[in-house]
């Protein structure tokens, strides 16, 4: 699919989005809203993305294909405000209030789990995921999202871990870490979720879970980009195409 | 906020409590280096009276040096820094938190061995006083100092040795101020405040550098 097809695609559903805005008042405000406008990025002196634009809307899955080293892992990390931009501008509406350039800080509206999972092995599930709820927790006068927080105990029996809440993570398997990691997603609760290789080592089962996870965000009106080269079964999800910038050249 | 300090600041200890021994194995070290000392020395009790709070120092200057390259590496190993960034908490604040929680399980043992150490070399009450009073007021400097290196130096594999090269040359003034309070305290021409104040200073100054040259690296990691 062309970028600007996409774009245009992205337009319109962007006005179905708040057209509809008063009719489905979403868990996250009426019109959360993620922009992303002529983007570019350099990873040293090398173009990594240019001239990318897209939007998502409430409720919207993205999902960001490609082929290994077109960038898709950048451009997760880029939205994160993890790296940052040469060109272009990431926009966000429908959440907080802007400061006084006018700007929505998007980085603290995102959940990006990357490729590691940001576990320490020598701690328990439990603890690990007790620090990162106390650690992301928001203020509730955001009036965001501030009940929507999951205990450990709940985001692992959601993830089928519950057995595993006081087992070193040091003793699990690559795929019940994975899982540790995505119930990370559930107990600091942020409308946007960044997800790099989501399913990477999971099985059947917990792959349906992930699904289950991210279909319950979307039904809350929050949105989901994932980079992944497996099929993620979300059925309205869109998808971008990324190919590989040739080195210097800008497409 | 608060409760984000607490929670990291917890972690941290936790982790140096489970993982390596934290806290004992850099004593333990200290200790060596302390023991080693008269084998090359000698058995001059009064010459290693004298030199006492020197050797002293350098032993907790070196064992402050270890471990400090894991301080922020491995929280970059498994992605825990990204996720870190994502909190609501500004980077020069983590850095401080965790430069706090790596001095109390590696600095303050080292403050809390150093009057039996000190027995071994056969100081005075006096100079054990000192140099333990010194080394409480300088050690927070070599670790903040520390913690810039090993951020700089996060993404290298092994940063150890980088880390102890960068570093070493800038903890010179806090080795000269640290040593000279030590020895002011048993008696010498000068009041044991005059250098134990420029101690403290350089402590405070790298309390504040640390937290914002050590965010500011961590920042450009990624580019």
């Amino acid at each position: 699919m062309q970028f600007h097809s996409l774009l245009t695609m992205g337009i319109f559903e962007n006005l179905w989005g708040i057209l509809l805005a008063d009719a489905s008042s979403h868990a996250f405000g009426p019109a959360l809203g993620l922009s992303v406008h002529d983007l570019g990025v350099m990873r040293g002196a090398r173009s990594v993305l240019a001239g990318l634009s897209f939007d998502v809307t409430a409720g919207e899955a993205l999902i960001v294909a490609g082929p290994n080293g077109a960038g898709k892992s950048t451009l997760l990390r880029s939205l994160a405000g993890l790296l940052p931009l040469c060109a272009g501008h990431i926009t966000l509406s429908g959440v907080g209030a802007p400061d006084e350039d006018g700007d929505i800080d998007h980085a603290r509206y995102v959940h990006y789990l990357g490729h590691k999972d940001g576990l320490k092995s020598a701690l328990t599930a439990a603890e690990n995921l007790n620090f990162w709820a106390a650690m992301m927790a928001r203020d509730s006068s955001l009036g965001l999202f501030a009940n929507k927080a999951l205990t450990s105990t709940e985001a692992l029996a959601r993830m089928g871990l519950a057995h595993a809440l006081d087992v070193p993570v040091a003793y699990l398997s690559a795929g019940q870490t994975r899982r540790v990691a995505l119930a990370r997603l559930l107990v600091a609760h942020r409308p946007i979720w960044l997800l790099d290789e989501p399913t990477t080592a999971l099985d059947t089962a917990s792959q349906l879970r992930v699904r289950d996870i991210m279909c319950a965000h979307l039904g809350e009106g929050g949105i989901v980009i994932a980079a992944t080269h497996t099929e993620l079964g979300l059925s309205s999800a869109r998808e971008l195409n990324l190919r590989p910038l040739t080195s210097g050249a800008s497409s | 906020m608060m409760a984000m300090i607490q929670a990291l600041f917890l972690r941290d200890i936790r982790l140096a409590r489970r993982v390596g021994g934290g806290a004992t194995l850099g004593v333990v070290f200290f200790l060596i280096l302390i023991t080693i000392m008269p084998f090359a020395i000698g058995p001059d009790l009064v010459l290693l009276a004298r030199i006492g709070p020197a050797v002293l120092w350098i032993a907790a200057l070196l064992a402050t040096l270890l471990g400090l390259d894991r301080l922020f590496q491995s929280d970059c190993d498994d992605g825990s820094l990204d996720a870190l960034r994502a909190s609501d908490l500004p980077l020069e604040v983590i850095v401080l938190v965790k430069c706090l929680a790596h001095w109390m399980m590696t600095g303050l043992p080292l403050v809390v061995a150093a009057p039996a150490f000190g027995v071994m070399l056969g100081l005075e009450p006096d100079a054990l006083w000192g140099v333990t009073v010194s080394l409480l007021a300088g050690t927070p400097a070599l670790t903040c100092l520390g913690a810039i290196g090993a951020a700089l130096t996060v993404s290298l594999r092994r940063g150890g040795l980088l880390l102890a090269i960068l570093i070493l040359p800038f903890s010179i003034p806090v080795l000269i101020f640290g040593v000279s309070a030590a020895e002011a305290a048993s008696g010498g021409t000068i009041p044991f405040a005059t250098p134990f104040l420029i101690l403290c200073a350089l402590s405070l100054m790298a309390l504040v550098l640390a937290p914002l040259a050590g965010a500011q690296a961590l920042r450009q990691m990624d580019e």
